[in-house]
């Protein structure tokens, strides 16, 4: 059994490899200052080339123009005390929070914070139910997608987590997503481009406990 | 997508993919990067394990679909799934179009899927007047331009980012410029857009796992989770060789898969999903899942003695990736709807012969797709296969039937090998060099000089240089076959002379013939079979320690093909094994048996000499080492060169069935040895000695080629002897 350091490390490594952003935070409350200054530096809708000044058909240039004028932060189903603490910070930084009803955000959010059930080393994968249907659409639909795991859940390797994901595969209406890196293609001359479909970049922040 | 009618119209559309220079670049410089990023994915990784764990997973899993789909459907019914099996690709299209029209669904999202490209399900679902958008950014472009994919993984891998721009300026009615990365977002925002009015999402699935009734689902660019998520009903279709016991047998392949097809350690997401997942938009919340197997040939395909292992694959495309031909022609050429080494078996199976009869024949029979398939299928046997498959049933060419009747009959060929030295005469005007052996002669040869027919074949040489050992440490026999015989027999002559002084006794028995690999090669399964007994009987196995040959391609044949030709159980197939056990390379003999070392040479020369591995030799008996420790204890300065293994393109008859193609195979090949710097090049198969002696001299290069026989007995010491 490897140690949690060492799973730490490779973890990262694997992550950044495929353009994830690893950072470590000390605390729950670090984490919820570092998503809100993510969001706060962040120019709305507009980061990381989303091609928003490229001309487009009418029905998507519509769908665009839906996408709020102020940052939009997506935090579903956190505990409530989590959430107060998070709403606290983002009314003190002119961020909308929202945490439900993502379908009438699909023009696009800023952010994406999600808490992940577990990390898996050797390929710096993220594990996250995502059986709620809020929960699923922060992670795909966010411009940035931010991921709080702690370092406890950190195992080696996909078969480390056989049995629990077993489980949670026999539950009905399971959605359990494995995610690595951002959004990719090379559908293109193989030429790697980041942000497809999904989130242009992908944060991670490790908790340390 | 191939569909010629016969092979001149097949060979047409070649000539049209060789002469196009964007595909072509393209394919070369994916070939040459490839293999790095997937042996980087592989680090730590036991492969050949994991690709026979891979196997027997699956064959297991196979043994059993109709357990498994029914464990699968119990589990997915009881979530509320509909599961439903379509017979044929027809009934599949029909069930979704049902499907959408029960939903009263409109507009359909969907995501990549090998099986969907299978059944043309587009065309079925718009001529029902429903709208079917493709998601992933390669399959859009596709759709865009109607046209099939030209690789599984990579559908869109022909075209340029010019023609991508073009299109996405048609669609979206505003000049785009060819900048990859905007493209890109281009195809983000304008598909957004679709999922949102989408009603009926159509994905594909890698997994169906039996015992919770969940799918696996692996992507790059994010789509299929939107597809899966988004629209109220969700379709998913797969074919039945999808099913495995359980999510291990999954996370094993999921291992493999990746970093098979695209040097990835993982793609960027792997979906899991059970039954009707949460959605607003869907009835009570929920939504209305479907999952489609499709039959269509393969429940009978897996009970095939021969061919149940096709359906191993797990599709990760690298058998095209590794592929010489693929990599010249591009997969519109190679391959009806799946491409590549397995696109030729599966077209066969999927959609019949007359699209498989001349794909099947596009083979040079180098072995790269077996040796990276991450599921262990023995590739180009099974395309062998087919085509003597197609031949039996639909008659055989005249020209392999007589090539058939004159290798079954060893008297005759020889006469017939004689007789072609006169013929030739006039020809060669005294040189050495003539068109080729029997085989059609037309002015596509020319990309190379092929030698004449030698004035006296070794086995007329025999008598007088047959070396007489007293006390001999080795008994071996010496296979020759046809080439070095009849045209290069200066090659044997060498090997005596690098093993002399030695204590190798060595005979060399009359009644050989042809090793029979042609015949095979032409679909000429009985005829290879034939020669198979007579060289097995000549060779009077039991009075030797090792059967050696300096022909790499008749090694391989011997050793993996004759147990091959025969059927389990049978007195010919335990002579074949026997006999097989005792055929070693020229190279592997020296190196490993004799073990010589530097000691045996004379002073070192110090030639830059570079290496040309024959496929036969480094795929086909594994054999990685032994020629370059040789090349090197002989005291050459040796310059590796960065596509060793790479075909040379001779591939036998394949060079003059495809000439054009195994013209170019060369091209790039020399360039890639005249990067070395070296002067001399080395190989161990009189094949590959005829293709690149002939190539360099008609390039006029100034490279001297050899067979590792002559370069070891030119640097024998005199003091040795
Ligand atoms: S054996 Fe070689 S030429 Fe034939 S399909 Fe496989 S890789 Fe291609
Ligand atoms: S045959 Fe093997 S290499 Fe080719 S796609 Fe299938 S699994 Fe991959």
């Amino acid at each position: 059994m490897p140690s949690r350091e060492t799973l730490v490390t490779e973890f990262t490594a694997r992550a950044e490899e495929v353009s994830a952003v690893v950072s470590t935070v000390a605390s729950i409350d670090a984490a919820l200052d570092h998503v809100v200054d993510l969001c706060a530096g962040k120019e709305a809708c507009q980061w990381l080339l989303a091609g928003c000044e490229a001309p487009l058909s009418a029905p998507a240039e519509n769908l665009c123009a839906t996408a709020a004028a102020a940052k939009v932060l997506a935090a579903p189903g956190l505990a409530e005390d989590l959430r107060d603490r998070l709403a606290q910070r983002c009314r003190a930084n002119g961020i909308h929070l929202v945490e439900g009803s993502l379908r009438q955000r699909l023009g696009g959010i800023d952010i994406g914070l999600t808490f992940a059930d577990a990390g898996i080393a050797e390929t710096g994968t993220l594990v996250i139910d995502s059986s709620d249907e809020e929960t699923r659409l922060a992670t795909m639909i966010s411009e940035v997608h931010v991921a709080i795991l702690p370092a406890g859940k950190i195992v080696a390797t996909a078969d480390d987590l056989a049995v629990p994901l077993g489980q949670a595969l026999a539950r009905p209406g399971n959605f359990t997503a494995f995610i690595t890196g951002a959004s990719r293609t090379a559908d293109i001359e193989r030429v790697l481009a980041i942000g497809v479909h999904g989130p242009l970049a992908l944060h991670i922040l490790i908790l340390e406990d | 997508m191939q569909t010629a009618r016969d092979l001149k119209g097949y060979k047409k559309e070649i000539q049209g993919a060789l002469e196009n220079d964007f595909l072509r670049s393209a394919m070369d410089k994916f070939a040459v990067a490839y293999p790095a990023s997937r042996a980087r994915a592989f680090a730590g990784i036991d492969v050949p394990s994991l690709v026979a764990e891979i196997a027997a997973i699956k064959d297991a899993n196979l043994a059993r679909l109709d357990e498994l789909l029914a464990e699968f459907t119990r589990h997915a019914e009881a979530c509320g799934v509909k599961v439903h099996l379509a017979e044929d690709a027809e009934a599949a299209n029909r069930i979704i179009a049902e499907i959408a029209h029960a939903g009263g669904a409109h507009r359909i999202v969907k995501s990549k899927s090998m099986t969907a490209e299978e059944t043309l399900l587009n065309h079925h679902l718009e001529a029902e007047g429903l709208e079917v958008v493709e998601t992933d950014l390669g399959e859009w472009i596709i759709q865009l331009r109607h046209e099939g994919p030209s690789h599984m993984v990579m559908p869109a891998i022909h075209l340029s980012r010019h023609q991508v721009a073009d299109l996405f300026s048609e669609v979206t009615r505003t000049r785009q410029d060819a900048e990859i990365e905007r493209l890109v977002k281009v195809s983000r925002r304008e598909l957004r857009a679709r999922y949102v009015e989408a009603d009926m999402g159509i994905t594909g699935a890698n997994f169906a796992i039996a015992d919770t009734g969940a799918i696996g689902i692996t992507t790059n660019e994010g789509n299929a989770r939107l597809v899966a998520t988004l629209p109220r009903i969700h379709v998913a279709l797969m074919g039945i060789d999808k099913l495995v016991s359980t999510l291990t047998d999954a996370l094993r392949i999921n291992r493999a898969l990746p970093r098979n097809a695209t040097g990835q350690k993982i793609t960027s997401y792997v979906t899991w999903i059970t039954g009707p997942v949460a959605c607003a938009a869907g009835p009570e919340g929920r939504k209305e899942m479907h999952i489609v197997f499709l039959d269509n040939g393969r429940r009978a395909l897996a009970r095939d003695p021969i061919f149940a292992q096709v359906l191993r694959c797990v599709r990760c495309g690298a058998c095209a990736n590794v592929c010489p031909v693929y990599r010249m022609v591009g997969g519109h050429q190679y391959g009806h709807i799946y491409i590549g080494a397995i696109g030729l078996i599966l077209t066969y199976f999927f959609h019949g012969r007359d699209k498989a009869r001349n794909l099947v024949q596009n083979c040079i029979n180098c072995g790269a797709c077996k040796a990276v398939c991450a599921a262990g299928i023995d590739l180009p046997h099974l395309i062998k296969e087919i085509h003597t498959r197609i031949q039996d049933e639909t008659g055989h060419p005249l020209q392999s039937s007589m090539l058939a009747k004159v290798l079954a009959n060893r008297g005759l060929f020889h006469r017939l090998l004689r007789a072609a030295r006169v013929a030739q005469k006039p020809i060669t005007g005294g040189t050495p060099y003539l068109r080729h052996l029997p085989m059609i002669f037309s002015k596509e040869q020319n990309f190379r000089v092929l030698p004449a027919i030698a004035e006296v074949p070794f086995r007329d040489r025999w008598p007088v240089l047959r070396p007489r050992v007293e006390r001999p440490r080795w008994r071996v026999a010496l296979f020759s076959g046809c080439v070095q015989d009849f045209v290069h027999p200066e090659q044997l002559e060498a090997g005596l002379k690098s093993m002399e002084g030695l204590g190798v006794r060595v005979e060399f028995p009359m009644g050989q013939s042809c090793c029979g690999l042609p015949a095979q090669m032409m679909g000429e399964k009985e005829a290879a079979r034939r020669v198979a007994i007579q060289n097995m009987a000549a060779m009077a196995t039991e009075r030797c320690d090792y059967i050696v040959t300096l022909c790499a391609s008749c090694a391989s044949h011997l050793t993996h093909g004759y147990p091959k030709l025969f059927t389990e159980g049978t007195e010919e197939k335990r002579l074949a094994q026997a006999f097989s056990a005792k055929v070693i390379s020229f190279s592997r003999f020296l190196s490993e048996v004799v073990k010589i070392g530097p000691e045996h040479f004379g002073p070192a020369v110090g030639v830059k000499t570079t290496y040309h591995a024959p496929c036969h030799l480094c795929r086909g008996l594994e054999e990685h080492e032994a020629p370059k420790a040789l090349i090197k204890a002989a005291g050459m300065d040796f310059a590796p060169a960065a596509e060793e293994e790479t075909c040379c393109g001779f591939g036998g008859t394949y060079s003059s069935k495809f000439p054009t193609i195994s013209a170019q195979i060369l091209e790039l090949k020399l360039a890639d040895i005249e990067r070395t710097g070296a002067a001399v090049l080395v190989t161990e198969c009189p094949g590959c000695v005829m293709q690149l002696r002939g190539g360099a001299k008609r390039a006029g290069m100034p490279l001297k080629v050899l067979h590792l026989a002559e370069a070891l007995a030119e640097a024998r010491a005199p003091a040795d002897k």
